[in-house]
């Protein structure tokens, strides 16, 4: 009877999402109301998501009722454990932003089509839906090609800014060159499977030959590699997530990267079988370059949105760390150990997607007070902003993984399953994954400098603009929608022994064993025996606060013997030009890291009669993406190049274009007569 | 089970406190160490306690331009460098270890710093954000290699709990040294001078100074906050001398309840911070201060250091 009632559930679901959006695509003329209706219904949606997918999580997967025949095979949406985990992840934030947006959308009142945002977060949420339900590889890959598409709009929302479409048409490319790739590696394996059917797929995993399923992976990883975020392909992810509007940002860096995540776990462990060592750790260096790399790139932004969007990329690598480790000791037959280093992925996962969220919406604030993502343009706002200045604050000590917060357990987890390399046989991987342990280090220390960096700049000193100096603190629902948030990053942390097991369910599906009784005992987490470590996340939060408190009473100062005076300045009287910004405060970490920069810095003078005396100093500063001088420039000038050569027989006769079809589908003939 | 616990919890409360009661004295010895290399009497080793007292009957000036993060930020510090003492053995093995492990030590102390630099920032003034931008330097480098360092050690013992790693070390002796525990060593302590802004990576007595690190960090603070402040990096100074000593030569650390062993403990741990802040003043009375940008090769050094530590724990 239960069973029933939830399969309603997910039907409503899908209706209620499209409905919501078929009526805002109509209606969007009406501007602000029907934006607020559609918010309105995402959230409806999005709590019954987090109801259906706590249900599939707890008991068992559920189809959709209804199935469409189709000459791919036939079509349905289908959840199991994995698909409800990701699922419950997009809910929980599509929940917040759909609140924050209620009150975000007067930013574009009478700019922009608000009706039409509305549509088109309806219509994403609606494709991240099918994305994780898909039970068949036409299906999925046509709802990822939405996913990207409805993205690629709303990156596009704020068109007639300066720098958006080329952000835009850069993302659009980057994702159709990974969905080629993608639809390669499910074709190979159609071919040889016979079936589009994932159930025939996953079914047939292991009959595969071995080149066959290498081929697949190798397509496969590059494809979900790119929507990732994973460097050298990352290129788009600091370009796009910032230029989108800031609820769409929370959403693409919160969830939309771990669609890629989604389908790397489903098709590597599940459809593509037995996994060779080779891959995991093609995957865990893969993960260890793009967590380095994209938190030094993160300490050099001065856009406060770039700098969390090269967190994202940072992020996913810490990831693609956990899914390697897991890939590793699953070909050696560990698959305790390799469930362990799937756990702490996912939670890490479903951190990430929480603290992310809450950032990205927290500078969406940040913005709509000041106007500018230049972070060197604000400072101060902790006194005109101190609610938001709190809850990007919460967001950031998970972020920095800082006990007990949810981004410490997981990373904990994760330390703790890569210190579990002494049970991998062979020598050479152990030293591989002795060198990951200390990237994974690096990267959290390096981490923490970035959050300190962002707040430090964001939100502390003086305000260093106008605008900054008269920001105000954001309507309600914004603070609202964040709140939910910043307390999510509390609990998961605080409240962690209780949900991993739950999570362990999901990596039970996957891999068909059971850690949760081994890691979880009472209020305390280990890997796998009690003996080599044990952290009570709940205690420490215990032992903080009591600390806290305590410190307080014998410590703070008694009434009267306080007083409030200026910052000591030797002197001269201070101003916002003696503080330190973001650029001054990263840069020595960035001399440090020079090879990997490669800055290049210019400093010209202006001096008076006298040498001795300056007028002005100008500093400039400039950092290439490595990648994309090396890599990207060069292919995009061949093919420029190639496509000026081409224009030779672009006459714009419509007979010699039809002539040149005509060809084209003789030679197809003849090839594949 | 229940019975462990309780006594684990006394006592990982007593050697807190005994740790926290001690760190100003240890302070004070560094000091006249360092005064007799320099030929003078110098202060009575005591000398911070009476600082500290001092400094809690005095009146507190807050910065006009400083935002909650400046107020809440000493109790943090005083309050995490507590948290992660009750995690350390000191001179028995109980400790509070099953709530956390070295890596939650290592991340409590990235708490503090995370709260001090922010601190730094918050009132405005070159000097804060200089401190804050070195240190942050500095950190990055400093906390993996210790992460490292005790990860060493962890593998060695198989055990990331701090207390089983001193138990195991103690109870089997000599048969557990490798190669790799004088390498973290090294790595372990070279990041303690780091941590604690000791010669030759700041100078501790500097104030208002161009090279100032910990100094510049703290700069505004006065009073009875400062003192918090202050009593959070004595402690910490306390508590990284504790874990090298426990961690890496654990001998002699009481490993049951009984009076002969517990004295024995209290003998063995204090010979050995001792020992710790006899090598500090030497260092520091013997070295000059690093150039900033000189300071990235001792760090990668000793980074190089810890990694190879780990590495050469599987090849050997």
């Amino acid at each position: 009877m239960i069973q029933t009632n939830f399969d309603v559930l997910f039907q409503s679901l899908i209706c209620i999402l499209f409905s919501g959006a078929l009526v805002a695509v109509l209606l969007h003329k009406l501007g602000r109301p029907i934006a607020w209706i559609s918010f309105a219904i995402a959230f409806i949606g999005s709590l019954l998501g987090i109801l259906l997918s706590i249900d599939v999580i707890l008991n068992d997967p559920i189809t959709l009722g209804w199935s469409l025949g189709t000459f791919f095979g036939e079509w349905t949406l289908y959840l199991d454990q994995l698909s409800a985990f990701f699922l419950f992840m997009v809910c929980l934030v599509m929940a917040s932003v759909s609140v924050y947006s209620f009150g975000y959308v007067g930013e574009y009142e009478g700019k922009y089509d608000t009706g039409l945002m509305g549509a088109l977060l309806n219509l994403f949420f609606l494709s991240l839906v099918l994305v994780v339900s898909s039970n068949n590889a036409i299906l999925f890959l046509i709802s990822w090609e939405s996913m990207s598409l409805v993205s690629f709009l709303l990156v596009m929302y704020e068109g007639r800014k300066e720098g958006v479409t080329n952000a835009g048409y850069l993302y659009l490319t980057m994702t159709h060159i990974g969905t080629a790739v993608m639809t390669a590696a499910f074709l190979l394996m159609a071919y040889y499977v016979g079936s589009y059917s994932f159930d025939d797929i996953s079914a047939a995993s292991g009959s595969l030959p071995s080149s066959v399923s290498s081929a697949a992976f190798l397509f496969l990883f590059i494809g979900l590699g790119t929507k990732a975020g994973m460097v050298p392909l990352h290129v788009w992810l600091p370009a796009a997530h910032p230029a989108a509007p800031s609820n769409i940002s929370a959403l693409m860096s919160g969830v939309m990267v771990k669609m890629a995540l989604f389908m790397m776990v489903r098709s590597f462990f599940e459809f593509l079988g037995p996994v060779p060592s080779w891959w995991g750790l093609l995957v865990l260096l893969m993960g260890c370059i793009s967590a380095l790399l994209g938190v030094l790139y993160a300490l050099k932004e001065t856009d406060i949105k770039s700098t969390l969007a090269y967190s994202t990329v940072e992020n996913m690598g810490i990831m693609f760390i956990g899914l390697g480790t897991a890939m590793v000791f699953q070909s050696y037959g560990l698959t305790s150990l390799s469930a362990l280093a799937l756990l702490a992925t996912l939670f890490h996962a479903l951190n990430h997607a929480i603290f992310k969220s809450l950032l990205f919406l927290g500078a969406g604030s940040v913005v709509h007070a000041t106007h500018t993502r230049n972070m060197e343009s604000m400072g101060g706002l902790a006194k005109p902003m101190p609610r938001t200045s709190v809850l990007m604050f919460v967001g950031l000590l998970s972020m920095a993984a800082i006990p007990p917060l949810g981004g410490f357990v997981s990373e904990w987890l994760l330390f703790q399953s890569l210190l579990q390399t002494t049970a991998v046989p062979d020598i050479l991987v152990k030293m591989l994954m002795s060198v990951s342990i200390a990237i994974l280090a690096l990267t959290g220390a390096l981490a923490v400098a970035m959050a300190v960096r962002l707040f430090g700049t964001t939100f502390l000193a003086r305000p260093r603009t106008e605008q900054a100096k008269n920001a105000v603190e954001s309507p309600k629902t914004m603070l609202w929608g964040m709140s939910f948030l910043a307390a999510l990053c509390i609990l998961l942390g605080v409240l962690s022994s209780w949900i991993i097991p739950y999570i362990d369910n999901v990596t039970e599906s996957v891999l068909g064993v059971s850690i949760g009784s081994s890691v979880v005992d009472g209020l305390s987490i280990s890997p796998e025996s009690n003996d080599f470590a044990t952290m009570a996340p709940l205690l420490i939060a215990l032992l903080a606060l009591i600390g806290i408190v305590m410190a307080w009473v014998l410590g703070h100062p008694k009434s009267g013997t306080e007083r409030t005076s200026g910052t000591w300045d030797c002197g001269t009287p201070l101003s916002s030009r003696n503080e330190y910004t973001g650029t001054a405060l990263s840069n020595p970490i960035v001399r440090v890291f020079g090879n990997i920069y490669r800055p290049q810095s210019e400093i010209r003078t202006e001096s008076t009669s006298s040498p001795y005396i300056r007028k002005r100093l100008f500093y400039e500063v400039h950092f290439g993406d490595v990648f994309e001088r090396r890599i990207y420039h060069p292919i995009t000038i061949l093919f420029t190049g190639i496509a000026k050569r081409m224009t030779v027989i672009q006459a714009g006769s419509i007979q010699a274009y039809l002539g040149y079809i005509f060809m084209m589908l003789v030679l197809l003939l003849v090839v594949f007569r | 089970m229940v019975h462990d616990m309780i006594i684990s919890s006394v006592f990982a409360v007593v050697q807190a406190l005994a740790m926290l009661a001690l760190s100003p004295l240890m302070i004070g010895v560094i000091r006249k160490i360092k005064a007799w290399f320099q030929g003078r009497k110098g202060a009575s080793i005591v000398q911070p306690y009476y600082d500290m007292a001092k400094l809690f009957r005095k009146e507190t000036v807050v910065s006009d331009q400083a935002s909650w993060v400046f107020r809440v930020t000493p109790y943090v510090a005083i309050a995490s460098v507590m948290v992660a003492a009750l995690l350390v053995p000191f001179f028995t093995i109980y400790s509070l270890g099953f709530v956390g492990d070295l890596i939650v030590v290592i991340y409590l102390m990235t708490m503090f710093k995370f709260f001090m630099v922010l601190a730094g920032l918050d009132t405005g003034s070159a000097f804060g954000g200089m401190g804050s931008s070195r240190e942050l330097m500095v950190s990055s480098i400093v906390e993996p290699t210790m992460l490292l360092a005790i990860f060493t050690m962890a593998l060695i013992t198989g055990t990331t709990n701090l207390s089983s790693i001193s138990e195991t070390l103690a109870i089997s002796g000599i048969d557990l040294v490798r190669p790799a525990l004088f390498l973290a060593t090294a790595a372990f302590f070279i990041s303690l001078l780091a941590e604690n802004a000791r010669v030759p990576f700041d100078n501790p007595s500097t104030h208002l100074e161009l090279t100032m690190i910990h100094e510049a960090m703290v700069l505004e603070y006065s009073g009875r906050n400062l003192a918090l402040m202050e009593a959070a990096s004595w402690m910490k100074l306390m508590l990284y001398s504790v874990i090298l000593s426990n961690v890496f030569f654990p001998w002699g650390i009481a490993t049951d309840l009984t009076v002969l062993g517990m004295i024995g403990g209290i003998a063995a741990i204090l010979v050995k911070v001792l020992f710790v802040a006899i090598a500090i003043a030497i260092i520091e009375s013997g070295m000059a201060k690093m150039r900033l940008f000189r300071l990235p090769n001792l760090l990668t050094l000793s980074f190089t250091l810890a990694l190879l530590a780990v590495t050469s724990y599987y090849i050997l």
